[in-house]
């Protein structure tokens, strides 16, 4: 399996008032195509901004990522918009449905962004949609679904333009037990059928337990991981 | 499915706040279209009729009479192609709110200088043979039911007859076009005859029309040296100038009316300022989704642009379209204070553009503020 994240050296700090914060610290890790990563640790160790950088929602303050090809610590913003448009799905915690727009619209919203015809656009959405389970609802706003059908749909909507990565934050942190245990289902379904790569951030055992890998970060550091092939770290700080 | 849905779904997620807005913008523009063409009606351009045409007044006051013997001196001038004679009559119809328009003129000559007020021969026979005769514009006959043969009783305060009545009788000769709305013509030759002794042999002022338009200038000249040295000089102006100058007396109507639209406008802008930055703060973390689903910082600033512009020009539009459907029965009750009531399609123009213009400046805040959204920061206040 090919590389398809590499982090080097990774630093990331925030400047709150005269405070500098260090968020993350000379993180390295690297990933190969078709893993699932479930990054864990406790609150404001890094681990949803080690997934925002590998998603390229935000940049490094130091050091290099790579994904898919495309050096994100030096791309500008609108590459990084254009990357993310075709090769990155994200999934929240609260789902971030457009609530104006009923799912099927939802679903075909980052089909804009491709020269797809207005056919097209749909037949992928309803595409999608079957793939979540939901077919049926194209036609409800998210005020309508429950947290569980909102979800699928948030992941239908990742899913949709066929990326290569999937960038998931807790996503089933809003949900009840049986729903997680359903979008956990469905997650390790596109892992295991579709070859997606997945890095989910979750604060849930039983969610990391569905993931092929679990990485623990605390301070800023990688820490801990419970090892496998598709996946390195710098080995100073692998803990096997 | 385009963004076009997604602008309208954001425009309409809270209809009432939505409505509210809608309903203040469509009220400026209707106060805009009513106002231009006020504005307009008082600045009253050139017309190609009244080119030719000159007004000949009292030089002191627009309230003094002058000579009817004036008529005839400025008619012998080789200068002048003709002339005719009007004076302010007053008066109501029935009841003190029916008012309008009511002059004294020589039927012949009147209806030779305005010819763009149409009359059929055999009416204008008529108004010339009776001499208790009226007649009225087809606006104001339509407004009181009148037929010809209709006695017109009109209530006067200024000038009472010499038998003592304040009441005049008139008989309706037929109607006439006129595009400024009311107007109640009499026969000056009965008016001179009834009326009490202080009043007669006197016009209010005279319009003539020049032989040669090009000495326009040079027979105004001409005519108020001809009175310079009378008990009753003259000023002579063109009809255009003549109009600018009354319309002044009440004050500068374009000036009055821009000001009040410049405070509507700044209200609108203020009040929709704030609710399109509400809307902005309610929906950061929706931007934020899009621009992590990969739209251009730029594509979610004209998106939101695009809403603040839309729903002006919306509001614009129906408000210049209900100004448009209200301006038949505007003419008709405010031609007789302000002339031709008529609202252009050039002020139509003018409202659309304002719209767009209103929409940019309301939605440049939250269309910065979009654009500048940092992701990462907007999905941490989720």
């Amino acid at each position: 399996m090919s590389e398809l994240i590499r982090c080097t050296n990774v630093c990331k700090e925030y400047v709150r008032g005269a405070e500098r914060v260090e968020v993350l610290r000379s993180v390295n890790l690297s990933v190969k195509r078709g893993a699932f990563i479930a990054l864990m640790g406790p609150s404001g160790s890094g681990k949803t901004t080690l997934l925002n950088l590998i998603g390229g929602l935000d940049t490094p303050t130091s050091g290099g990522i790579e994904v898919d090809g495309l050096r994100l610590d030096s791309a500008n913003a609108r590459s990084l918009a254009s990357w993310r448009a075709q090769s990155v799905g994200f999934v929240f915690q609260f789902y971030n449905l457009l609530p104006v727009l009923n799912a099927q619209r939802n679903v075909e919203l980052p089909l804009l962004l491709t020269g797809l015809s207005r056919s097209e656009r749909r037949k992928n959405a309803a595409l999608a949609l079957d793939i979540v389970g939901l077919s049926d609802r194209g036609k409800h706003k998210p005020g309508e679904l429950s947290g569980g059908q909102q979800q699928r749909v948030a992941i239908a909507r990742a899913l949709v333009s066929d990326p290569c990565l999937l960038v998931c934050d807790e996503p089933t942190g809003d949900l009840d037990r049986a729903t997680a245990e359903e979008i956990l289902e469905l997650l390790q379904t596109l892992h295991r059928d579709l070859g997606k790569t997945i890095v989910m951030v979750t604060h849930d055992p039983k969610a990391a337990d569905r993931a092929e890998y679990t990485l623990h970060m605390d301070k800023g550091r990688l820490v801990s991981i419970i090892d496998g092939p598709d996946l390195e770290l710098e080995p100073a700080r692998t803990v096997a | 499915m385009k963004l076009i849905s997604l602008l309208w779904g954001n425009m309409f997620r809270k209809p009432t706040r939505t409505s509210l807005t809608f309903v203040s913008l469509v009220i400026a523009f209707l106060l805009f279209m009513f106002l231009q063409a006020i504005s307009e009606a008082f600045s009253g351009g050139v017309t190609l009729e009244g080119m030719d045409r000159i007004v000949i007044d009292s030089k002191y006051s627009m309230t003094d009479n002058l000579p009817l013997s004036y008529v005839q001196q400025v008619r012998s001038l080789d200068e002048v192609d003709q002339v005719t004679s009007m004076s302010w009559f007053g008066g109501y119809y029935r009841e003190p709110r029916n008012s309008f328009a009511t002059y004294p003129v020589d039927p012949e000559s009147y209806f030779d200088i305005f010819t763009e007020q149409r009359i059929s021969a055999e009416t204008l026979g008529r108004f010339n043979n009776i001499r208790v005769s009226a007649v009225a514009s087809e606006a104001l006959a339509a407004q009181y039911g009148w037929s010809p043969g209709d006695t017109i009783p009109i209530m006067q305060d200024i000038f009472p007859q010499e038998n003592g009545s304040w009441t005049w009788q008139f008989e309706l000769a037929g109607t006439f076009e006129y595009s400024g709305g009311q107007l109640l013509l009499i026969n000056y030759e009965y008016f001179n005859e009834a009326v009490i002794g202080w009043g007669k042999d006197q016009v209010g002022w005279l319009v003539g029309r020049v032989a040669e338009p090009t000495e326009v200038d040079a027979t105004i000249q001409l005519i108020d040296s001809m009175f310079e040295n009378s008990s009753d000089p003259t000023r002579s102006t063109t009809e255009d100038e003549y109009r600018r100058q009354f319309a002044s007396q009440l004050g500068d109507v374009s000036t009055i009316s821009g000001m009040i639209l410049m405070v509507v406008f700044f209200t609108i802008i203020l009040l929709t300022g704030n609710t399109a930055a509400q809307a902005f703060a309610e929906r950061v973390p929706e931007m934020a989704t899009m621009k992590t689903l990969g739209f251009s910082d730029l594509s979610v600033a004209v998106l939101v642009l695009a809403e603040a512009v839309a729903l002006c020009v919306c509001g614009g539009m129906v408000g210049v379209g209900i100004a448009l459907l209200l301006e038949p029965g505007l003419n008709a009750s405010l031609s007789e204070m302000v002339g031709s009531f008529n609202m252009s399609g050039q002020s139509a123009l003018y409202a659309l553009g304002l719209s767009i213009l209103l929409g940019l400046i309301i939605g440049a805040y939250p269309a910065v503020s979009a654009k500048r959204l940092t992701i990462v920061d907007a999905l941490r206040k989720r």
